[in-house]
């Protein structure tokens, strides 16, 4: 791996992209060639060069999603929004615009919110992860899922695992004493449909509840 | 019947059925769905907006790891349907949607010009920039106001004398010109785009090659399915169409846009499931938009404040390739007394993409001329707002002479005007004060068709009392689903929580799009059909046993926990055994509920008022939305948690027409500027005041046999004069072309 690494500098454009690619194509070839000239040739012409090479890309990842332990290879590329939703079939976590402008993709990281979208998946490396999918208690809701229910906090619901996961955030980092703080502090999270005050209604509703969030 | 039937009140209002898929990210939408060897596809869009494509070079991306095809009009198959000259898709307009991979023309810039697909959404991403495309550049036309007097009537206008879209006079052309006291303005409004917050997604699989199941975002199963099967000329229930859940859509599912034709023509051609999801910037582009609108409106009245004559004239703009119309001058025919009126509606085809409607379509367009007309015309004849629309109600519908199914607009002012404080308004702007703030109340009026199609449902009653519903309808948020089990409920008695309305296939029984505020008129009667059917069965199935019961009144038939009652006639029996004592297993109807005869001669409507409170800093120009008090006259509220969310999000969505969107464009390139939600701005938390929401909540049996009249769209319709007009009694400054940002207040 160390030679993979002394090659994946940031913000390396496509040309050493390609030498990169070559020259891992050639370094898992040369060790092949240590072991049997025969490997070598047998590669070459089923193209397992292409194949070793993809593999190489990949890097070793280990976190926590929901209480489980993953231990996952990912292209560092890979997003951790696209990790859940196209890897782990982690679908709650939305896509809504890829550039942090939506805040549908929200996740918490260690316990703070995090827009899954501008985080690479490597990044989470070690690192506890909580979906909407990992909110509720078995059956029993959040609490705050369960004001979004009451107070119709949504309309598509594609926002709402994002709003959710803020919201929630939003209370434990001391920003929900007031509905003007509230409506500041949610400001990344768009709802096109338009539930703003119902949102508002749910997050003053849990945080006057004083229930363990 | 009517309040007492359907509507349990605000306190016992259903929580919406599906929330608890929505709060634990449990509800699928249509890029959400696990397939076996499924392969994304990255679409490629064109950089210039007119012109041919030279070549494509795609050697690099089809070279490219885990790519495993890159498709373009070079290699595409053909879809058998687009050789045809007819028009293959929803809606109804002139031309013909954009066919994708056709041929080397390019007609706007963003047009979808190749599909890379791969056996990750990374590796199809790479190759996608991978594909360099070498054009052939024509002079592209894209500035709307340079153009406007290029714009001419609709060809479906020319083609169909009857088209509401032709040249319309009421009296005298040009009649507020004799008025003694009018005015003459200029409205404009930039594009608006959608942006719902689902991207665009479909997952297309040939399960055999004349099978296809797309899992996709429309607003209408049935329509897509008739669509893709026309376009591929293969059997229509071949073609299955899956919604279940549509993050959004506001008017852009109601037409099927290239993306979704490329990603079946590379699941044909790559022999695989595929997926696209299209990107933020891709929403700009390809799936519709509000068309930028240039309106003129002469407006004149007497000094007392009777109105003489208003004339109405809008310019909107369409794509080259495909005629876009919408309503936008509707509201001005009917809503207020005038002897004399003259619309003109026009169009301008640019080297864009097609509009399509979105929320409160047209009649948005137009409120927004005429309730600012109105407002500058009260202010001139010293008159209060709402005063001057009493002055000038319509009794009956003046466009057709037909008398209103139903209207409680009257009261709609009346209860808004009381909510929002009018009386704190001045009649002199720029007069009242809040702190360094200028404090203005404005309001608007909107309203819309009380449209009602067919539409059937199926229904089937189990032996423990539980019903389960199916129709093909789509729920892209407005709470369809709660809907639906709240009339099931109220018909046959049994409790929410054993009814199941399921949706959002295209197996289930018919209706068309979700569109128009039309669903729960037409379904909702659908719903109340089936559910009447399954009593009279029921009736039926137990006089052949009681005679005595053969009075029995339907009505009176009720299940409440799994026990059949017949009231009337005292019969009370467990479900369970009933059907054993007739070899049931299950009850199953499948009724159709259409309008009749009889509606027609009556003008239908819904409307609403939006009154708004506004703040105004005078050195800074920012405009601070501080109440909204909103309110319809929509029939019968079925669901009153879900109906008061639709007001509050179509005032939202009012609130980002009057002061933030602006789809703008670079004329030198023919491309948007603003291509995401950092330079598009739509409403955020902060934006979004308290919304007070109120309905008249009176049934109208004409349109339909619950009540109801929709409510989609006169949630925003509007909603944007009521924010500029409250601008205006703020500051004294009238703004005509929204946005209504900053810089134009100071």
């Amino acid at each position: 791996m160390a030679e993979k690494k002394a090659c994946s500098l940031p913000g390396d454009q496509a040309s050493s992209n390609e030498s990169r690619r070559d020259f891992l194509k050639q370094s898992s070839l040369l060790t092949a060639f240590a072991i049997t000239p025969g490997v070598v040739v047998k590669a070459a012409e089923s193209k397992w060069d292409e194949g070793i090479a993809a593999s190489l890309e990949k890097m070793p990842l280990k976190l926590e999603i929901n209480g489980v332990k993953q231990s996952l290879q990912v292209e560092p590329r890979v997003t951790l929004l696209d990790l859940l939703r196209e890897q782990l079939a982690l679908t709650g976590t939305k896509k809504g615009c890829d550039y942090g402008q939506c805040g549908a993709c929200t996740v918490h990281v260690d316990g703070q919110r995090v827009l899954s979208c501008l985080t690479l998946a490597v990044m989470a490396e070690g690192k506890k992860v909580t979906t909407i999918e990992g909110l509720a208690t078995g059956e029993q809701l959040h609490p705050m899922q369960a004001a979004f229910i009451k107070h119709d906090g949504f309309q598509c619901g594609y926002c709402t695992p994002g709003q959710i996961m803020s919201a929630v955030a939003c209370i434990k980092e001391g920003h929900a004493n007031s509905e003007a703080e509230i409506r500041e502090f949610m400001s990344g999270n768009i709802c096109r449909c338009g539930a703003y005050p119902n949102i508002v209604d749910a997050i003053m509703e849990v945080k006057q509840g004083g229930q363990q969030i | 019947m009517g309040k007492e039937l359907f509507n349990p009140g605000e306190k016992d209002a259903l929580d919406r059925v599906d929330g608890r898929q929505k709060v634990t990210g449990a509800a699928k939408y249509s890029a959400e769905y696990q397939l076996p060897n499924l392969a994304y596809g990255v679409l490629v869009s064109s950089s210039i907006a007119k012109g041919t494509i030279k070549s494509i070079d795609t050697k690099a991306a089809e070279r490219a790891p885990g790519v495993v095809g890159v498709i373009s009009h070079v290699n595409s198959i053909k879809v058998p349907g687009f050789a045809d000259n007819e028009h293959p898709t929803e809606p109804p307009t002139g031309g013909r949607p954009l066919r994708a991979f056709y041929d080397n023309r390019v007609y706007f810039n963003g047009q979808p010009v190749a599909i890379v697909v791969a056996d990750t959404l990374e590796r199809a991403q790479y190759g996608a920039s991978l594909v360099k495309v070498a054009y052939v550049k024509e002079q592209h036309t894209t500035d709307f106001n340079a153009n406007t007097g290029k714009a001419v009537l609709p060809a479906q206008a020319k083609k169909n004398p009857k088209s509401s879209l032709n040249d319309y006079d009421r009296g005298q052309p040009d009649g507020y010109k004799t008025a003694p006291v009018k005015i003459e303005a200029e409205y404009h409004h930039p594009s608006e785009m959608h942006n719902p917050m689902e991207l665009q997604s479909i997952t297309a699989v040939w399960e055999a090659d004349d099978k296809l199941t797309v899992y996709d975002k429309v607003q209408g199963t049935k329509p897509t399915q008739r669509a893709f099967a026309t376009e591929w000329k293969i059997p229509v229930e071949n073609v299955k169409v899956i919604s279940k859940f549509v993050g959004g859509a506001f008017g852009n599912g109601l037409h099927n846009w290239p993306h979704e034709t490329a990603a079946i023509i590379a699941a044909k051609q790559l022999k695989r499931p595929v997926k696209v999801a299209i990107t933020r910037e891709q929403m700009f582009t390809m799936v519709g938009y509000r068309p930028q609108t240039h309106q003129k409106i002469g407006i004149g009245a007497t000094p007392d404040g009777k109105l003489v004559g208003i004339t109405h004239e809008s310019v909107g703009q369409t794509s080259t390739y495909e005629e876009f119309t919408e309503s936008v001058l509707q509201q001005t025919r009917m809503m207020y007394t005038s002897p004399n009126l003259s619309t003109r509606y026009r169009l301008l085809p640019l080297d864009v993409s097609t509009p399509i409607w979105m929320r409160g379509p047209g009649e948005a367009t137009g409120a927004f001329a005429l309730e600012s007309a109105m407002d500058e015309l009260a202010h001139v004849l010293n008159i209060d707002p709402i005063e001057f629309r009493l002055k000038n109600y319509t009794e009956k519908d003046p466009d057709n002479n037909l008398p209103w199914s139903t209207k409680y607009l009257k009261e709609c002012y009346q209860m808004g005007a009381e909510r929002i404080g009018w009386n704190k308004r001045r009649m002199q702007p720029g007069t009242l004060k809040e702190g360094d703030w200028l404090v203005g109340y404005g309001m608007g009026v909107g309203t819309f068709g009380a449209h009602r199609g067919g539409a059937t449902v199926r229904a089937k009653l189990h032996a423990d009392g539980r019903l389960v519903m199916q129709c093909a309808v789509t729920d892209i948020g407005p709470g369809t689903g709660t809907a639906m089990v709240q009339i099931a409920s109220t018909t046959l008695g049994i409790e929410p929580s054993q009814i199941v309305f399921e949706l959002g296939h295209s197996d289930y029984p018919m209706f068309g799009n979700q569109g128009g505020s039309s669903t729960v008129n037409s379904v909702g009667s659908a719903v109340q059909a089936a559910c009447n059917s399954l009593k009279q069965k029921l009736k039926d199935l137990a006089s052949a046993k009681n005679a005595s019961l053969t009075t029995a009144d339907p009505k009176n038939i009720s299940i409440k926990n799994g026990q059949l009652t017949i009231t009337d006639n005292s019969l009370n029996v467990a479900l369970a055994d009933f059907f054993k004592q007739n070899n049931l297993q299950e009850m199953e109807v499948t009724e159709e509920s259409k309008p009749g005869q009889e509606a027609n001669k009556y003008s239908k409507y819904s409307f609403s008022v939006h009154f708004a409170e506004v703040h105004v800093h005078p050195k800074t120009g920012q405009v601070r939305v501080k109440k909204v008090v909103t309110g319809a006259d929509a029939g019968t509220i079925i669901s009153w948690k879900t109906a008061a969310n639709q007001m509050i999000g179509g005032v939202t969505g009012g609130i980002g027409m009057a002061l933030q969107e602006d789809a703008f464009m670079d004329h030198r390139f023919g491309r948007y500027v603003t291509k995401d939600f950092a330079e598009y701005h739509v409403p955020v938390h902060a934006d979004v005041p308290h919304i007070d929401v109120f309905f008249v909540d009176k049934p109208d049996y004409i349109v339909d046999p619950i009540g109801t009249k929709g409510l989609g769209e006169i949630a925003i319709i509007g909603v944007a004069p009521a924010i500029a007009n409250a601008i205006f009694n703020a500051t004294g400054k009238r703004i005509r072309e929204l946005p209504i940002t900053a810089d134009k207040l100071i």
